[in-house]
């Protein structure tokens, strides 16, 4: 259940000239919130811009009630937010989603994502590593200068397979044509990824003809984040053109299973 | 202090309202308060048949403001009766079911289902701009006006409100329309018709290409709008469009409202429609208002 909190910013960090990452005292989010889901923020009190940013969770902090996000400073609605100085308000509603990652039922976890989509990946990894899984986390980024949390990750993953598409940092290439690599050596038990909707589809194609589980975070235009203005429509995998079906993001997902939505 | 008021034989409360698409039936707002604080709810948009809706994108923001192209996605009748009005049922407020169709016969065969439910009102909805052959086809011509609303006031025992777009020439005829049909109230605004284009891609940023325009952008003309209706009937007035405090609230009942709507409001905080009932008891107090019906069309032009 998502509540709407005027959360204390106790620290900020400045990860890229265009990516911060803040962290809000949060503690009843904290204590409803599970990997996958995100918070909506309200970067003013005025009505310009008007509507809330949907911002996923990068880090739950349970012993400190700490909730911890990454943004990439886009438009006007992030600019503003990134200006918010430490010991002031964010006005928060979260968490969102009751489509969040399950990664429970298996042993030999792949985790995937790509650019900024690699955010809400992290604590996913970090509850996978806790609960003795096995966890390779494959990061693709369009080059050096867009790599970022790399320690981060590599604490919470047991492999970690970092790529570049021009090759101007470790490995050249897509992060996925490594996935691909280890599903043919059987290493697999399922895939979690979030990221650019081109990767997206590749890793979903690519789980559906290997028929290993695999679960995507999406992202869509959305307004209310509440449930209500059914903004944020996913078709489904079973949607024809006589009898359309859709989903909402911010009410079934934003994680999906991979072989049930159209993306 | 009197907040009370008496929309179309509809007694509510307070004059605070959630307009239709932007509450759902209830259920996700129900978590952030409680939902008797409010005058009404009006439901979603329902149709008799579910509806999916239109292709995503189905929204994007505008300066204060937004466009919409949802296409009027619903679970229909049936699934609304069974399932959320018992859920709405447990409070203590006003509930009026927003009613769409696509023919004439198809708003009566609905209206003849929702004459039979436990429901306070039915607010028809002549005005989604987002549905091909849909609403539009009637909202925007006097006589299409008086033509559905006549033949659903034949079915119809409960208070019937009529929706009204604002994407017409005339708002006053069209809303003398409603009343010479035999209906209860009117409401207005619906969402005015936009489009947003992306200049990289050089197309519509909405899959349906055009949406509807809601938010605070679009309070001055839903303010004229609603004055002008005041003028040319005599029947009660909901009033919407871009309120999202007390202070708006109030402007539509001097321009003749005698209720209002959060709309998009509602998106932006969960608590906008308890905050306007609060709003527009402060207003009271300052200005020593002992009835609010008092003050409804009572701005006095330059």
């Amino acid at each position: 259940m998502s509540e709407l909190l005027l959360a204390k910013l106790v620290k900020k960090e400045q990860l890229k000239p265009d990516i911060f990452k803040f962290s809000v005292k949060a503690p009843s989010i904290v204590k409803n919130s599970k990997p996958g889901n995100f918070i909506e923020i309200r970067v003013t009190d005025q009505t310009e811009p008007f509507l809330r940013r949907p911002i996923s969770i990068y880090n739950l902090d349970r012993e400190n009630g700490i909730l911890e996000f990454i943004f990439q400073v886009k438009g006007k609605g992030t600019q503003i937010l990134a200006k918010r100085e430490v010991g002031k308000q964010v006005d928060i509603i979260g968490p969102i989603g009751y489509g969040t990652f399950q990664y429970e039922n298996y042993k030999n976890i792949a985790i995937i994502g790509g650019g900024i989509g690699v955010f809400p990946l992290y604590e996913l990894a970090k509850c996978a590593k806790a609960d003795n899984k096995s966890v390779t986390t494959y990061l693709g980024f369009r080059s050096k200068d867009f790599v970022v949390l790399e320690e981060e990750f590599k604490k919470v993953s047991d492999n970690l397979i970092l790529t570049t598409d021009d090759g101007s940092y470790a490995k050249k290439g897509f992060a996925i044509n490594y996935l691909e690599k280890d599903i043919k050596a059987e290493k697999i038990d399922a895939i979690f990824a979030c990221g650019p909707l081109p990767m997206l589809k590749a890793v979903q194609k690519l789980a559906i003809e290997k028929d290993i589980p695999c679960q995507i975070s999406l992202e869509e235009k959305m307004a209310c984040g509440l449930g209500v203005c059914l903004g944020c429509a996913v078709k489904t995998a079973k949607s024809s053109k006589e009898n359309p079906e859709y989903w909402h993001v911010c009410k079934a997902g934003p994680v999906f299973n991979a072989k049930d939505v159209e993306i | 202090m009197n907040t009370e008021v008496n929309l179309a034989g509809i007694k509510m409360k307070n004059p605070v309202t959630v307009a239709s698409g932007t509450f759902g039936y209830g259920r996700e707002f129900s978590n952030f308060f409680d939902l008797s604080k409010l005058g009404g709810i009006i439901t979603k948009g329902t149709s008799l048949k579910p509806k999916s809706g239109n292709k995503p994108s189905r929204v994007y923001e505008t300066a204060s403001g937004m466009l919409n192209s949802i296409g009027l996605q619903n679970p229909g009748v049936e699934y609304f009766a069974q399932n959320d009005l018992p859920f709405l049922r447990k409070f203590d407020t006003a509930i009026i079911v927003n009613a769409c169709g696509s023919s004439i016969e198809e708003y009566v065969e609905l209206c003849k289902i929702l004459n039979t439910l436990d429901i306070d009102g039915v607010e028809l909805n002549l005005s989604c701009p987002n549905v091909k052959a849909g609403c539009m086809a009637f909202g925007n011509t006097y006589e299409g006006v008086k033509q559905v609303t006549s033949e659903v006031r034949k079915v119809l025992d409960k208070p019937l409100i009529v929706k009204l777009t604002p994407n017409v020439t005339d708002i006053a005829s069209i809303a003398k329309a409603v009343e010479d049909a035999g209906a209860d109230g009117v409401s207005l605004i619906n969402t005015l018709l936009g489009m947003k284009i992306d200049i990289d891609k050089r197309r519509p940023v909405l899959a349906n290409n055009t949406g509807g325009l809601s938010g605070p952008a679009i309070k001055p003309i839903a303010v004229r709008m609603v004055y002008q209706a005041a003028q040319e009937v005599d029947i009660p007035i909901l009033g919407m469009g871009g309120i999202i405090n007390g202070d708006d609230a109030i402007e539509f009942m001097l321009a003749g409202a005698n209720a209002i709507s959060i709309g998009a409001g509602n998106f932006i905080n969960p608590y906008t429609s308890v905050n306007t009932v609060i709003g527009i008891e402060n207003y009271m107090k300052k200005h020593h208002i002992e009835d609010i019906n008092d003050i409804v069309g009572t701005v006095e032009m330059n």
